[in-house]
């Protein structure tokens, strides 16, 4: 398969405030309009490198990267990169549904008017496509000027979705997005991130194997901090390298 | 991403305009306020300074406008006084409150009970003043204090504290209405104070057969400690700084008081006294550099008390 | 050993008794205070107290028109001078100022603010704004007002928006919104109420203040709606109603006094109860 490289890890440590090292030396490529599935224990470090593709850490003072990730081939851990206008391209969709404080209307054109967006029917128009790609369209429609809290927890992650895919980001970073969520709306959000390569890069750090085994079409198993594995999902599912990572698949560990 | 999107460059830019403006406001409430009051304090105190010195201000007893010759020690010890004698009223109550609402009111009763005590320290200090002087004055002069009197009166050392003529304004009364001002905030920091040991604490020393009493006394108080000092020493803070109940109750006479029956003053009665009529600037000086020791005063107790209770928060918060 | 246990279960029921004791003289005081105020003041309430200038001291009739108009126009001053400053350095110290030191202290010297003596801020105020102009001005005594509230929203600002989840905020920073539009288009948005709340904890604060516009205010025997000028208001004329020695003064000292209190408490009651159900 010949695969068009998005972006690439390179070298890549990270280090908390403290100077404590969370990721060792990772290496990895990311295959534009691909699912990748980041999986591993608990404290492996798989959540602290999705959050790295959008710089995530930078909130919080102390954290520190060392090497590189390539997006499209420029490295966005350097000091030129602009983060508001990496984190539009590099969209994120978190545990649990972080609805604002507005509207479902409002919530969805909150990143749109980030970017400028005013012009109300061009505001409606790519709001009412997120909400269709989103697969909420038919269940909102109606009250699109309700508050967002009065959705249910899947439609509320849905909407995030939504949100995120409104402001067209080239990457999507899911951190565990169904954790909070019962399985009828697992299975629709999951069913909606296949969806969604169509046009979208996807990230996706997962505790639940099958779900990566469901959804991704490659996947990196993650153990303290290092990077043991990375293969497609069919590979790493069915005959991994590795011993660590077998022991993990069938649930020896973890 | 060379071309930066128009409209997040306005954001960043505006991004700068408001770090300034929240940052001045910031550093405005938490540094330039406090020492704004600190400096025009002293300025305008600086003449009595001159005048008076220290250590002479701080011993001496005058307070004579006619000859223009001031002291501070007689309102200092008023307001020293009074806050102690109102403390020592108010500790001991705040605790068995802060007990009464952590450990043995009903469930449901709880936020009506607590709320209605930090109802008293909603109600205005003017309100406390002009109900102590129509209200408990009248009492204490006619009935309480010559009850006092009677009873009390010929036992030695404690006599001496009910000598004088019976009034009800006079530092008795002050100090019991000053009490039961600060008893609310004395009480709400031990109770959340109270609130903060883990439960897990107190079930131990339950498995172990210990009495109700046993577990406040062996394992909440001593785990508690630092909060319940806090809270005390921000009642002290409170009362220090307290002006119109004191000033209804305080009598205004500047002298130091030998019993619990004599009228006497404090920083903040003599403030709000004197300060319109003080016509001349040595007087309305020595005015400011009272208020300036009870700014200085006050602003050191609720800092220690600020540090007591930062402590037993970060003790009990993960 | 028997008798070891009977002494540790009486010790226990003693002191048991002792607190219940102290709760009851806590609500004792409180009921006793309004009950008071309840049977003086309600009395008194008339339409003149609302709608009449004072007369003559000594005479009957009249009404605190002038102080309730003067009160009502300085804690306003106050409010408006106050509240946005007070939302702004609170913004700071909850969003901008989380992870710095410098901030921490000075949100611990906010913190001793709030307890701050109030009548230093008067004669503080009256040194800045009274001796150059020469005279007492309602303005100054909002302004007095407005220094006393502030700690009081700056802290309730922090508290209420440190509630709000970090990964709302974080939801924010991923769609590329800036620090400041995180900070007023979502969290303040989010934890509107609770600041809402804060400025009505203020007001309540400030409104029953007395001490700190003796020097700055002041009073004013008639109705003024000039803030340059000395201006009367409840709690002033209340203290000097009350001081003074006439019959019908300390009655309508008691019927301001009972307005005060209730409309004071009443907000209290109301943030205490906003606040009670954002935290659960």
């Amino acid at each position: 398969m010949a695969e068009n490289l998005k972006m690439e890890v390179k070298n890549l440590n990270f280090y908390y405030a403290g100077n404590k090292l969370a990721l060792k030396n990772i290496n990895l490529p990311i295959y534009e309009k691909k699912i990748t599935a980041l999986i591993g224990p608990s404290g492996c470090g798989k959540t602290t490198l999705l959050r790295c593709f959008n710089r995530m850490h930078d909130l919080y003072p102390g954290n520190r990267y060392e090497g590189e990730i390539l997006l499209d081939g420029k490295n966005i851990l350097g000091k030129d990169i602009d983060l508001m206008e990496l984190r539009t391209r590099v969209g994120m969709v978190f545990q649990k549904p972080t609805p604002f404080p507005m509207s479902i209307f409002d919530n969805i054109a909150y990143g749109l008017k980030l970017l400028g967006i005013k012009n109300k029917s061009e505001l409606q128009d790519r709001i009412e496509q997120a909400l269709k790609e989103a697969a909420l369209w038919e269940e909102v429609k109606d009250r699109l000027n309700v508050s967002a809290f009065s959705l249910s927890g899947g439609q509320q992650q849905r909407l995030c979705i939504a949100r995120t895919i409104a402001v067209r980001p080239e990457v999507i970073l899911f951190d565990e997005p169904t954790s909070a969520l019962d399985p009828i709306s697992t299975a629709k959000i999951e069913e909606l991130i296949v969806e969604l390569k169509k046009n979208h890069t996807i990230i996706i750090v997962t505790h639940n194997m099958q779900q990566a085994a469901r959804v991704s079409d490659y996947t990196a198993f993650m153990y303290l901090g290092e990077l043991i594995e990375f293969d497609s999902t069919d590979i790493i599912f069915t005959k991994p390298n590795k011993k660590l990572t077998e022991d993990y698949i069938s649930g020896r560990f973890g | 991403m060379s071309n930066i999107n128009p409209a997040i460059k306005r954001a960043k830019t505006l991004e700068y305009v408001f770090k300034v403006i929240l940052g001045l406001a910031g550093v405005f409430i938490g540094l330039i306020l406090p020492l704004a009051i600190l400096i025009v304090l002293y300025k305008e105190a600086s003449l009595a300074i001159d005048h008076f010195g220290v250590i002479n201000f701080l011993t001496s007893t005058d307070w004579d406008p006619v000859r223009e010759k001031f002291g501070g020690l007689v309102p200092l010890v008023g307001t020293l006084i009074s806050t102690f004698l109102a403390t020592l009223i108010a500790a001991p109550i705040s605790m068995g409150i802060a007990i009464f609402l952590v450990e043995l009111s009903p469930n449901k009763l709880k936020p009506i009970f607590s709320t209605s005590i930090e109802l008293l320290a909603a109600i205005p200090s003017i309100i406390y003043g002009m109900w102590g002087f129509f209200v408990v004055a009248p009492l204490f002069g006619q009935k309480v204090e010559p009850w006092l009197q009677k009873n009390l009166g010929g036992v030695p050392i404690i006599g001496k504290l009910f000598e004088g003529s019976p009034t009800g304004v006079d530092v008795l009364t002050t100090s019991l209405v000053l009490s039961i001002m600060i008893i609310p905030f004395m009480s709400s920091v031990v109770k959340d104070a109270f609130n903060m040991v883990p439960p897990i604490m107190k079930e131990s020393a339950y498995a172990l057969g210990a009495t109700k009493w046993e577990v406040i006394k062996q394992v909440m108080i001593p785990l508690t400690a630092s909060g319940i000092a806090g809270g005390l020493i921000l009642s002290v803070g409170r009362a220090l700084g307290e002006t119109m109940a004191v000033t209804f109750l305080a009598g205004n006479v500047n002298q130091i008081p030998h019993s619990l029956l004599d009228p006497f003053t404090t920083i903040t009665v003599a403030l709000a006294n004197q300060f319109t009529e003080a016509d001349t600037a040595v007087y309305l000086s020595s005015l400011y550099y009272i208020a300036l020791i009870l700014f200085f005063m006050s602003f050191i107790i609720l800092y220690i008390s600020k540090v007591m209770l930062l402590r037993i928060e970060k003790k009990w918060k993960v | 050993m028997d008798r070891n246990k009977l002494k540790r279960k009486i010790e226990s029921y003693v002191f048991l008794t002792l607190s219940f004791l102290a709760a009851g003289f806590g609500l004792f005081f409180l009921f006793w205070i309004l009950g008071d105020l309840l049977i003086n003041g309600f009395k008194y309430i008339n339409k003149d107290l609302f709608t009449q200038d004072p007369v003559p001291p000594g005479m009957e009739g009249g009404g605190l028109k002038h102080a309730f108009i003067g009160h009502i126009i300085i804690t306003a001053i106050g409010t408006a001078i106050g509240t946005p400053i007070g939302i702004l350095a609170g913004i700071y110290f909850a969003e901008y100022g989380r992870n710095s030191k410098f901030a921490n202290f000075l949100r611990n010297i906010v913190d001793i603010m709030v307890s701050n003596p109030s009548i230093v801020i008067g004669a503080v105020v009256y040194a800045i704004l009274i001796k150059p102009v020469g005279h007492f001005m309602g303005f100054a005594g909002g302004v007095a007002l407005a220094l006393l509230m502030i700690p009081v929203i700056v802290i309730t600002t922090d508290e209420m928006m440190k509630l709000v989840p970090r990964e709302t905020r974080e939801a924010a920073y991923a769609l590329g919104a800036q620090p400041w539009q995180v900070s007023f288009q979502v969290v303040l948005r989010a934890a509107k109420v609770g600041v809402l709340t804060g400025v009505i904890l203020g007001v309540a604060r400030i409104s029953g203040e007395t001490a700190p516009l003796l020097f700055t205010s002041f009073n004013n025997n008639f109705t003024t709606f000039d803030p340059t000028n000395p201006m009367a208001s409840l709690t002033v004329t209340v203290f000097q109603y009350a001081m003074g020695p006439y019959e019908e003064w300390h009655k309508q000292a008691w019927a301001a006094s009972f307005i005060l209190t209730f409309a004071v408490l009443m907000a209290s009651l109301i943030a205490r109860y906003v606040i009670q159900r954002k935290k659960y």
